[in-house]
């Protein structure tokens, strides 16, 4: 009997696992095996033995990576500009937000919800090609037709790395900004419109409105997308701070962060043990940020946390 | 009277600044256009500039008579944005089906095993390593479609919960019962109904393919990888190294073709090029974009 009920859920349930399965094989190959990789980090690795054959080097790798200055400088260099850009889009974001729920008419308020969400689309080659003409020290627009005329000295931007904190800032921001915006605005439109026209009675200005309603309701939304951004911390976007600087070695103390650092370590210099290193230090923090920063969200809203 | 007037000039004062806030978006893709339209010469002495002294569509010309590695990484990025896509909504659907149903046993292990490479990875060395040196993928049309790509475990949650929540059950049992077997489930109820959500995600699987570059620079490499370059790719390689158009000409002389060759306005010419279909695109699906945005879709 209970061999039998076992055979016809097994029948039953064969072609779903069975749908399951390709996914599944893909998840295996691109993420799992991956993960069995790190030990890569605690090897010194050689590639005529194969990698599996190459003998443990303990924990060397990473006692390498730490004697030098590119670890301190790219671990700063991700922990800052990520805030940077946690405080800049969201303050633009909000403030974007909260002008396009004021204005009344309805098709320039969808023209204006457009517009501002179009960069998101663009990849970063296109956007660096935008910033080179703007900031190419040849062929610039800025150097070109508004330093110059201005009488001002031109300014090689490729080549100073104390730019790019603002560049990259502005950047992104120009960027990104209308994802964060979009949120926003179905935050703000979510709130009950009874206390507007309460606080309109009481004759509030549109300013002590935006102070004393919008903001404190859009409080939750703010903390929530801050903590999520703040378990990507460890993270970055990769074409952001490689092709938009054009890999330019003359700005890395600037813009080099842990995943430009792998990158190079292994493809453009061949340093596995490094590049492996660096990449085990970015998952395994990575890893306790993101855990901590769900279990806060999770704490303050259990349907925004991811589990 | 007096707040009505006053209503009036803080719209008037909304619509400034958001026109403003506009141009800055705008302004830099006019550049980009308004750079490809100038005559070669004008932007060696002026610069980059929204008011070209003397146009010239010379970057275009060029483009069309020297078409071939152009409209081949075209092609290739179309090809790859085309099958990668499709894969991947089939492949996320059928990962998505069978964990809404609520008796498939080890369905919380297997949505667990999905959810986790959200949490954790391996990294590019790991995973680099793996494709080169046991999949052989490297200089392979594969390598722009797998790695990284192909499913989103972000995005496969979002369509279950969908199919979940906007699905009726009683649909899925009467077919049930009336002896269909779940692929045919699959093909005739799940798919048909889930359409709004596998169109939204369908368009960010897209655009994260289209937007693709990081799959060429890791794994082509040489001649044979550059044979495979779609257009992002192509782009990233001229910015540094102008030469490679001339390179494909069949007369050894470079040096002269590369005189001939407007190579300053020709980049900005194919930038635009690359962004012109999603100008195009962009105000019938934005939309589905905004809608993917509010469900938290993630590119890739």
């Amino acid at each position: 009997m209970s061999k039998k009920k076992r055979l016809n859920s097994y029948k039953r349930f064969l072609p779903l696992y069975l749908m399951l399965l390709p996914g599944c094989i893909y998840f295996i190959i691109n993420n799992y095996l991956p993960m069995l990789g790190i030990v890569i980090a605690f090897k010194r690795v050689n590639f005529s033995t194969g990698i599996l054959a190459s003998p443990f080097a303990g924990l060397d790798n990473f006692k390498f990576l730490f004697a030098t200055k590119d670890a301190w400088i790219i671990t700063r260099n991700t922990l800052l500009y990520n805030l940077g850009f946690i405080v800049v889009n969201t303050v633009v974001g909000i403030f974007i937000a909260i002008l396009i729920c004021e204005v009344r008419n309805k098709k320039a308020k969808k023209m204006y919800q457009s517009v501002i969400l179009l960069p998101f689309l663009m990849s970063m080659v296109v956007l660096s090609y935008i910033v080179y003409a703007l900031l190419s020290t040849e062929n610039g627009l800025i150097n070109n037709s508004i330093l110059e005329p201005l009488g001002l000295s031109q300014i090689s931007w490729y080549s100073n790395p104390k730019y790019w904190p603002f560049i990259l800032v502005i950047v992104n921001c120009w960027k990104g900004v209308g994802y964060g915006c979009l949120i926003y605005i179905a935050g703000i439109i979510g709130i009950d419109p009874a206390f507007y026209e309460a606080a309109r009675l009481d004759g509030a200005s549109k300013w002590q409105e935006i102070k004393h309603i919008t903001l404190p309701s859009l409080v939750p939304t703010i903390i929530t997308l801050t903590l999520l951004s703040i378990g990507r911390i460890f993270y970055s976007d990769f074409g952001l701070f490689y092709q938009v600087p054009m890999n330019s070695g003359i700005l890395q103390p600037t813009t080099n962060v842990i995943d430009t650092y792998v990158f190079r370590a292994l493809l453009e210099l061949g340093n596995v043990g490094m590049s492996s290193a660096a990449g085990v230090f970015q998952s395994v923090v990575g890893f306790l940020i993101v855990m901590l920063s769900n279990w806060s969200v999770r704490k303050l809203d259990k349907d925004k946390a991811l589990f | 009277m007096m707040k009505t007037r006053q209503n009036k000039k803080f719209q008037i004062f909304i619509h400034i600044v958001m026109i403003l806030l506009a141009l800055v978006v705008i302004l830099p893709f006019l550049l980009v256009f308004m750079s490809s339209v100038t005559d070669e010469t004008t932007l060696i002495r002026n610069g980059y500039s929204f008011f070209p002294e003397k146009w010239s569509v010379q970057a275009y010309q060029y483009i069309i008579q020297n078409s071939n590695k152009i409209f081949r990484a075209y092609g290739i990025t179309i090809l790859v944005t085309i099958i990668g896509t499709s894969v991947n909504l089939l492949l996320s659907s059928l990962m998505a089906y069978p964990l809404t149903i609520k008796d498939l046993p080890h369905r919380r292990a297997i949505t667990f095993f999905v959810f986790f490479t959200m949490l954790f990875n391996g990294g590019l060395v790991p995973t680099y390593l793996m494709y080169v040196n046991y999949f052989h993928i490297k200089n392979t049309i594969w390598a722009l479609i797998i790695p990284g790509f192909l499913l989103s475990a972000n995005n496969i949650l979002l369509i279950r919960t969908y199919f979940a929540n906007s699905i009726p059950d009683a649909l899925l049992e009467a077919a049930r019962i009336d002896g269909a077997k779940e692929i045919y489930i699959y093909l005739k109820i799940v798919l048909p109904l889930g359409k709004p959500i596998l169109v939204t995600m369908g368009l960010f699987s897209g655009l994260a393919y289209w937007n693709d570059w990081t799959n060429g620079l890791y794994y082509l490499t040489g001649n044979k990888g550059q044979a495979l370059y779609g257009i992002q790719n192509l782009l990233n390689q001229m910015i540094t190294d102008i030469q490679y158009l001339a390179s494909g000409n069949a007369v050894g002389n470079i040096g002269a073709e590369l005189l001939k060759m407007p190579t300053i306005s020709i980049r900005m010419a194919i930038a635009f090029i690359a962004m012109l279909p999603l100008f195009i695109i962009y105000p019938f699906l934005q939309k589905y974009f905004a809608e993917g945005i509010m469900l938290g879709a993630v590119k890739g």
